[in-house]
This record gives C-alpha cells, structure tokens and sequence, in this order.
C-alpha cells in the first residue's frame, strides 16, 4: 500500500501561540545580534581569551543535531527498515532546519556578518573552516536533492543513491565539524583526534533525540504522531548510541590523562574546574546519560510512554549542551601550555583560568537560532505534505 | 596715492603670504619625496630574500619594565578601555616564576610571525597571511571575525576589537569586528625603520632586542643566531618562529 502524506492542519490555538511566541524569539534574537555587531562584542561575555562562548555551543549543537536528525531518512532509504519510510520526509526537513538555525547563529555571531559575501568568494583550503563551508551547503542540496527525489514520484527510484550521498556526506560533515577542534595544537584540551568520532557519535545521539522530541510535538499539534513501536525503537537506538558516546567519552578523558601536555587540562575538567567539574558530572554524566540510559532500558512500562519518550530525550539533549559547553568553554579557559614548569603572570590573563559569563544578546543569539528551527518546521509542514497519514490511523486506533 | 600705496602694501603681504605658503609646501612636498625615495618598491620592501626576526635577550628584559608595550599602543594607538579582558594587546610583559625554585624572569610575548603560522592554515578566507618577508599580518578587508586564528595561536597573540574605535593612526589602520595582531611595525620596517618596540627598549629599556634580516649573514641578528643559544617559544610545534629568546 502507497504511504499517504499531508499536511499540518491543525487550527488549534497552541499551532499559532506556538508560531507566534517563535517569532518573538527569532525577532529577540536577531535584535540581539544587532545590538553585538552596533556595540561590538565587549557588552557579550566573549573576550580575548574566551572567542567563542554561548553562540557557538549553541550552533555546535544545532549543526551536530543536523547531521543526526538524518538517521531515520538513512536507516528507511539505506538500510531497508522499512517502519521509518513514512518519516523520511520529515527527517529531512527537520534535519535543513537545523543546520540552517545552527549557521544563523554561526553567521549572525560573526565579528562582520555583514561580509557573508567574503567567507563567500574567498576561500583558503587549508582552512577546516572553509571546508566547513562546504560541508554545510552541500549537506542542505544534497538533502534537498533527496527529498525532492522522495516528493517526485518519478524519481523515487533514485531514492537510495541519494541517500547515499546524504548519509556519506553527514559522516564527513561531522568529522569535519569535530576536527576544527581535534587539530588545534594551540589548546591542550582540544587537541585529540578523539574529537572526530565523539562529534560523529554525538551528532547521532544528539540527532536522534532532537527527532525523537520534535516528532511527539508535531504529534501533538498535528495528530500525525509516529506509530509508538518506531518511536521506541528509535528511543533503544538512542540508548546504543549513549553507550557507545560513553565509551568514547571515557575514551577521551583516559588518553588525555595518559599525555602529558594533556594531563593537567583533563583533571581540572574532571576535579576541581568548578562549574565546568559541575557541568560534567551533573550535567553530562548524570542528566545527559544515566538518567536516560535508566529511561531507556530500566524504566520500561512503569511510566507513561509519552513522558518517557520526552524525559528521556530532553535530559540526553541537556547533557548534550553541557558536554559542548565544557567542551568549547573550558578548553579556552584553561591556560595555554607556553612554558612548561613555569607559572605565567602578565595583564593579559596568561597563567590563570579565564572566567567567563554568558551575556544576555549571547543566550538570545542561540535562542532566536532554535526558535528559527521551529518556524521552517511549522511553516513548511502545513504548505507541504511532510507528515505521513498512515500514522495517524494507527494512533487514533489505539 | 597713498590709497595706492596701501593697495600696494597689501599686494605685498597676500604675495609674501603665498611665497611662504609656497615654500614651507614645497620643504614639506621635498621631505616627503625624501621618504619616498628612500623607501623600497613594493617588490623591496616585501622579498623572499629577507625574512624580518626579533631576538629578545631575556637576560636583559627588567622585571616591571614595560617600555616596549608602552610604545607599540602609543604608535598603534591601542586605547585602554578600562576592560582588560577585551582590550587589544599587541605585545605584553609575561612574568615567569619557576615552580621549583621560584626564580623570576620576564620577557616581551607577541606574534612570533612564524614561518608556519597556525592562524593563517586555519583562517577561512585567507585573511591572515604571510609576506614574503615573514610578517604574518591580517588583511581587515576580508577578516569576517570568525575568531578562530585566536583559538589556533599557541602564543595567544591575538586580539579581536571589541568596541568601536576612534582617534586611529593613518599607518595603522583597524576595525571593530576584526582581528589583528603585531605587524612588527610593517610601515616603519618598509621605509628603513625599525619597530617602535624594539626603539623604546633601546632608548628606555635594557636593550633587550635586536631586530633584523635572520637570512642576511651580515646583520647583527644573523651573527648572534649563529653564534649564541637561542630558542622558539613551542619549538615543538615545528613553527620556525621569527621571533626568538635567549636566556629562557
């Protein structure tokens, strides 16, 4: 039987509420993008020694979330499961919307956002960041290539090669993405080629959650909710991937207490970092995976599956954030190695670990670029038929 | 006729006037030929053949004096904004206590212009470049401020302007938005000068840095390379640094 798609009818007021309190946020945070590229970025709590703060943790998110978002498109298309062909479609629009709201907020943070046009025409290919470029906009064509060969009847024979391609190209985004820290020999923490398939294995548990959770929203706006078994599925998908990011997480803990330009960096995160030692432990390791990992594969049918989907997810998503975090924060607050055995003095904050307060415009920045995700999938969603109608029946059945 | 008398006088003051406007133009009009005559082409002043170094003898660097800073904001004007975590820095004094025996000595950071510098491999738009002489400089027209030469300098040479600028100098010109750096004083060196750090450490400090040409074999520079121990900062890196210590 041919899958049947529509569209997001729902007039309800919590679709406009929704759409309307987005934009506020989209307006809110391109006026703060506004108010750091007038000022200039001293009224942000980025510094000379802390470049890059809460913007990019916030972009670094959404771009990994991107790249995972696609496994559903991957696994229907690739790898012959059937049961998530209806949410291909889906798959690849949230996973547009996520790269698009991450490069917002990448762009808009920009010391120029106003020469786009430069980073455009000019490009250095030493740089990873400039094959960083690349990677992002061949990953939305590619993308939409795939889902125009989806919505085209006549082209759905391609379909495979085109995920293909999508699935090929994200592994190499997300390598890409991971090694603009894994070679920086200038910063101690970041400097590990541990960094690529963390990213790689991050962006896919990320991404599975964001889906996760995106879908039990659209579900509840739309009706069109995902069949329960597929959702669960995805949900014990997930609890892998958190295993198998908690390897390579202890992974790169234990190699860089085994170097020794590395040691002292990694105990300070792992002991006495202070809210980066916090934000690890509390954040990452408990909220991000034993609380989910417990959802997944201990609380089974005690809990509203509803819930369960939605805890499980939000608490991975959380610690997510706080391993980025600490991830880009801490690795520049910790002093740079210049002189090993020495202690450095100086006015420009050498030798001592730099504080760094997010700002106001900071949060607003990444907030307006998560709000932007959702406008495209509201929007879109209910001019295009994304949703599939199959799993509708099949929950208004149960 | 003595109203055509004064007509008269007053002709000779407007013609002494433009006489003097006249010559004064031309003394200075000749004073700046004279600096453009002694300046190098463009091919010159920015050659394979030269690669522009700084020695610093740390032995002579004085704990607490801070000359050389002093002289790079004055000369690029680097305003202080009362917000030091913000405030650009082109060079600074580190103080560096050994952890075993508690000895301090201080020494001038700033970009070591490398022959293989981190930020120009990772800067996406090839902003920051190298010349052909080993000043690594930032071209402000195509800087977009991603910042990550700043994440990939192992010397944290860099900074990022933070605020809007005023007052700035017609030979260092800069930008909010932008990042920069040292330019090893690029448009004293290009007409025969040297770095106004390296001056002010002369005239006021130990006389703790000798600048030069490191490939010619008959600077100062060169000799004291050959013939003395010296370092880079993180050797290890393999950047083969323009700027080099000695007594570290």
């Amino acid at each position: 039987m041919s899958q049947h798609y529509r569209t997001l009818t729902a007039n309800s007021s919590s679709y406009f509420v929704l759409v309307l309190a987005l934009t506020a946020l989209a307006l809110f945070g391109l006026a703060a993008a506004h108010y750091m590229e007038s000022e200039g970025h001293w009224i942000t709590g980025m510094n000379n020694q802390i470049v890059w703060g809460l913007p990019h943790v916030f972009a670094i998110s959404l771009i990994l979330s991107a790249s995972g978002a696609l496994n559903v498109a991957s696994m229907a298309s690739l790898f012959g499961k059937t049961e998530y062909s209806a949410w291909s479609r889906f798959s690849g629009l949230l996973a547009i919307s996520l790269l698009m709201g991450g490069l917002l907020v990448l762009v808009l943070d920009l010391g120029r956002p106003d020469r786009l046009i430069v980073a455009i025409t000019h490009y250095n290919f030493k740089s990873i960041f400039a094959w960083n470029i690349f990677l992002y906009t061949g990953f939305i064509v590619l993308v939409a290539i795939y889902l125009w060969f989806l919505f085209e009847r006549k082209m759905n024979q391609y379909v495979k090669v085109a995920g293909l391609f999508a699935f090929g190209w994200r592994f190499i985004l997300t390598a890409g993405t991971g090694s603009i820290f894994g070679f920086i020999v200038a910063r101690q923490f970041y400097h590990s080629a541990m960094m690529i398939p963390l990213f790689i294995v991050l962006s896919l548990s990320l991404g599975t959650s964001v889906f996760i959770l995106v879908t039990q929203i659209v579900g509840r706006l739309s009706g069109s909710f995902m069949k329960q078994e597929i959702s669960f599925s995805l949900l014990r998908l997930l609890g892998l991937l958190l295993a198998l990011e908690g390897f390579l997480i202890c992974a790169f803990y234990l190699t860089g207490l085994y170097s020794a330009a590395r040691y002292d960096v990694v105990l300070f995160v792992l002991i006495n970092g202070g809210i980066y030692t916090f934000l690890f432990w509390a954040g990452q390791i408990v909220i991000g995976t034993v609380v989910p990992l417990g959802l997944i594969f201990l609380a089974k049918a005690q809990l509203n599956s509803s819930i369960r989907l939605v805890s499980a997810t939000v608490s991975k998503m959380i610690g997510s954030f706080c391993l980025l975090y600490v991830m880009v924060i801490a690795g520049q607050s910790y002093p740079q190695l210049m002189f090993p055995g020495k202690q450095i003095r100086s006015t420009f904050f050498d030798g001592v670990v730099v504080h760094y307060a997010p700002s106001w415009p900071e949060l607003a920045l990444g907030m307006g670029g998560v709000a932007v995700v959702g406008i495209i999938i509201l929007v879109v969603t209910r001019v295009l038929p994304f949703l599939p109608v199959e799993e509708q029946r099949a929950q208004s059945s149960q | 006729m003595s109203g055509s008398s004064e007509n008269l006088g007053s002709v000779d003051l407007k013609r002494r006037k433009f006489m003097v406007t006249m010559v004064a133009s031309m003394a200075g009009a000749g004073f700046n030929l004279v600096e453009l005559a002694m300046a190098k082409t463009s091919l010159e002043a920015e050659s394979k053949l030269v690669r522009w170094g700084l020695l610093i003898d740390t032995e002579k660097c004085g704990v607490g004096c801070n000359a050389c800073v002093s002289a790079c904001n004055t000369e690029h004007n680097l305003e202080d904004h009362g917000r030091p975590e913000t405030d650009a820095q082109w060079i600074r004094k580190l103080d560096l206590v050994d952890e075993q025996t508690s000895h301090v000595h201080s020494l001038p950071m700033l970009c070591q212009h490398c022959e293989h510098p981190p930020c120009v491999d990772v800067c996406p738009t090839g902003a920051s470049f190298r010349r052909d002489d080993g000043i690594v400089l930032v071209d402000k027209h195509t800087c977009i401020g991603c910042r990550y030469c700043m994440i990939a300098c192992p010397y944290k040479a860099r900074s990022f302007i933070h605020e809007n600028l005023t007052n700035q100098r017609s030979w260092s010109p800069r930008g909010k938005g932008v990042v920069e750096s040292c330019t090893f004083c690029t448009h004293r060196v290009d007409t025969g000068r040297i770095p106004a750090c390296v001056e002010a450490c002369h005239a006021e400090g130990g006389g703790a840095m000798t600048f030069g040409d490191m490939v010619n074999p008959e600077s100062e520079i060169s000799h004291r390379l050959k013939s003395e121990p010296s370092r880079q900062i993180r050797e290890d890196l393999k950047l083969n640094t323009g700027v080099r210590y000695q007594n570290v």
